[in-house]
């Protein structure tokens, strides 16, 4: 078999349904091989986009999402996905093409150090010089992509190696004596954790999107009844634990609950699981969480005691550690009169937004998740329009809410609203997106116009790069320096690739507006003309301490 | 603080980038470095001496550089028994009235000279880093013209 033939053969073994990329001039072979492949493939019109397909495949679906693209600038345009793949944790299989092995170093036509360059953006990456070790090379990536903490790897192959043959040897087996992720967690952790639970008087889980990776949700849940514990959960981790539980506090952070802030601030124990501390959450480090001890379960060993010093780290599987604790834990603690004050915070600082002038975009998202019964997939691009999803839309299960969280990339929701629908055909897909990002890969319109992949996009349209400018007015005294944006007519854009529009300029039009578009069977544009200077609130000033948050509170 | 860290790597090409950008990517800092094969030609040894603020930086460097997947296992040197060496070459000028000076301080360490010529020596010393210190320290006086390092290598019982 030629390398080639060889690659898709491994795809397939590897349960690989549908793919995402570009063709060009150093995967010619590839693309001959894919040609009567009985493999989806998915023209994307731009790498980016295919990569934050790929991307968006694999969150929707739990499973590896794989792109493809051509060496030199097709590889350079997929590293925005990879590394957004990358700082989420997400699995993904990269596929490049590379000029002729005896080319490279040559500055030849279309030539990139593609593996140096994605050096830093991937968990691992492979340059094949040999044929014979490219079956073992693709089992490796597989492996390597999927399990301990997942992320993006790729793969670069030059065109001669694509086209050299070689016998073809599936690798049953994958063993990489550096790589062996630790799943289960070590009993006497277990043991000191379960007694610091025991003694807690205001504990709190604060859960990110290892919940989600490990398919955690349900003994995250058990976890929370049986002790009664409130539940906030990071960006990553919304829909890891119902939004609509009694328990549960919604988001923390910098766009967080007021509630989740006070109550994170006023523990004496917080539970981390599958989350990393991220500045967006801690806000001030050294004035963060003083009375609370920190157990931290995480399956990556980096991320504990990285940002904050931990009491009790627990390296393994969020899924088998919150199991194991079930088991220990025996005796739980009355947590009554801390979830009564969880409750007077809860009534004192609600997310509110005030009903005057023009479309709020917070009643937008309240109306899509009416319409959808709370049981679309969401995905976000990034700025308001992010954390407005994040905050009034409530997600009840796990891979239903999709966004870019540690890179923060514009132009992400979209393209991986597309894998999403492709990874869920049966789900309604609506990408929250601003009028700013969604022309960062307004082009995929094309891709989903050609392939019918149905996702509804609602733009929270206020002229504005609405998160920019609400720094420069809080912060710099309101000198919107470029974030002043001329659109153009979404409507009209939309119908020229042959998807839908419609416009919304009032209040009453917009949950009529939305059911129209779940009724069409295409992609939709839904332009919604929103007041141009809300706020994103509640809101922590960079380097504060997060309970000292700006608006929306009593 | 200085720490000597050695880590034992899959002998392939790229490994030494990765590490390499690890250290800068997340601005830890290289003292010296020292790679080579070991017994199995499959493997290598990269001796790194570490520049680490406190303890919890060293941890992390630990951690980051175990999640590369060519890393095989990592030897923290601070707390444990072990031997370490560095070998260093150093151009000397010295003068006639000097030279017994010279030999003087040469036969105080494990240091010799390899060749000279005219009134310039190439002395080749090996030891440990205070030694070292003393030795160019005491050379200083007569002036070093050019010096070379090899970096520590250390190894443990």
């Amino acid at each position: 078999m030629t390398g080639a033939q060889i690659l898709i053969e491994c795809l397939k073994r590897e349960g690989v349904k549908v793919m995402f990329g570009y063709p060009g001039g150093q995967v010619l072979p590839i693309f001959d091989a894919l040609y009567d492949a009985d493999i989806k493939f998915i023209l994307a019109r731009h790498e980016q986009g295919a990569a934050h397909a790929a991307d968006g495949y694999a969150r929707a679906t739990g499973k590896v999402g794989v792109c493809i693209a051509t060496s030199g600038p097709g590889a350079t345009n997929l590293t925005t996905g990879i590394a957004n793949a990358y700082m989420d944790s997400i699995p993904m299989v990269a596929i490049t093409g590379q000029v002729k092995t005896f080319l490279i170093g040559n500055d030849a036509f279309q030539e990139a150090d593609v593996t140096g360059v994605t050096r830093p953006i991937t968990k691992h990456n492979f340059l094949v010089k040999d044929v014979k070790d490219l079956a073992r090379i693709i089992r490796e990536a597989f492996y390597i992509a999927s399990t301990g903490r997942p992320g993006p790897v790729l793969i670069d192959i030059p065109s001669d190696v694509q086209m050299q043959d070689t016998e073809f040897i599936w690798p049953e087996e994958v063993k990489i004596r550096g790589y062996n992720p630790t799943y289960f967690g070590h009993p006497g952790q277990i043991k000191k954790a379960a007694k610091l639970i025991k003694q807690a008087k205001r504990p709190i889980l604060y859960t990110g999107g290892g919940i989600i990776t490990s398919g955690a949700s349900p003994e995250l849940k058990d976890l929370a009844e049986r002790i009664h514990i409130p539940v906030t959960n990071t960006l990553m981790g919304l829909g890891g634990f119902p939004g609509t539980h009694e328990l549960f506090l919604g988001m923390l952070g910098m766009h967080g609950t007021a509630y989740a802030n006070h109550a994170i601030m006023g523990s004496d124990l917080i539970i981390a699981v599958g989350a990393r501390f991220d500045d967006r959450v801690t806000g001030r480090l050294d004035a963060f969480a003083p009375g609370a001890k920190i157990i931290h379960i995480d399956i990556d060993p980096a991320s504990i005691s990285k940002n904050v010093k931990v009491d009790v780290p627990i390296v393994g599987d969020a899924k088998n550690i919150l199991g194991q604790l079930l088991e220990e834990i025996k005796k739980v603690p009355d947590t009554t009169e801390w979830l009564k004050t969880i409750d007077s915070w809860k009534k004192k600082y609600p997310l509110k937004y005030k009903e005057e002038g023009k479309i709020k975009p917070q009643y937008v998202i309240e109306q899509i998740y009416q319409a959808t019964k709370g049981e679309a997939i969401i995905t976000t691009e990034v700025g308001q329009n992010q954390m407005w999803a994040c905050q009034w839309y409530k997600y009840t299960s796990p891979h239903t809410f999709i966004s870019s969280g540690g890179l923060g990339t514009m132009g992400f929701g979209f393209p991986a609203a597309m894998g999403a629908k492709l990874g869920c055909p049966e789900k309604i897909v609506f990408d929250i997106a601003g009028d700013g990002s969604i022309q960062m890969n307004i082009q995929e319109l094309a891709t989903c116009v050609c392939n019918k992949i149905n996702v509804k996009v609602a733009i929270l349209n206020n002229e504005y790069l609405g998160m920019v400018r609400q720094w420069q007015e809080l912060f710099y005294k309101k000198r919107y320096s470029y974030t002043t944006l001329y659109n153009p007519d979404f409507v009209k854009l939309a119908e020229s690739f042959g998807a839908v529009g419609i416009r919304v300029t009032k209040k009453e039009e917009v949950r009529p507006a939305i059911d129209k578009a779940l009724a069409i069977d295409n992609t939709v544009f839904i332009d919604f003309h929103i007041e141009p200077e809300e706020n994103v609130y509640p809101m922590v000033p960079a380097g504060e301490a997060i309970n000292k948050m700006l608006g929306g509170l009593a | 603080m200085r720490h000597t860290i050695s880590v034992l790597v899959e002998n392939k090409f790229g490994v030494l980038a990765r590490v390499a950008g690890l250290f800068s990517a997340r601005g830890y800092n290289i003292a010296s470095l020292s790679v080579s094969e070991t017994q199995d030609p499959d493997t290598s040894y990269m001796t790194i001496v570490v520049e680490a603020k406190d303890e919890n930086v060293l941890e992390q460097i630990k951690k980051q550089l175990n999640k590369l997947i060519d890393v095989i296992s990592i030897t923290d040197f601070t707390k444990k028994e072990h031997v370490d060496r560095e070998l260093i070459l150093i151009k000397v000028k010295y003068s006639a009235k000097e030279k017994s000076k010279l030999e003087n301080i040469l036969n105080k360490y494990v240091a010799k000279i390899i060749q000279h010529k005219g009134d310039t020596a190439i002395v080749e010393a090996v030891g440990e880093q205070a030694q070292i210190k003393q030795l160019l320290d005491s050379l200083g006086q007569l002036g070093i013209k050019e010096l070379v390092r090899t970096g520590r290598v250390a190894i443990s019982y």
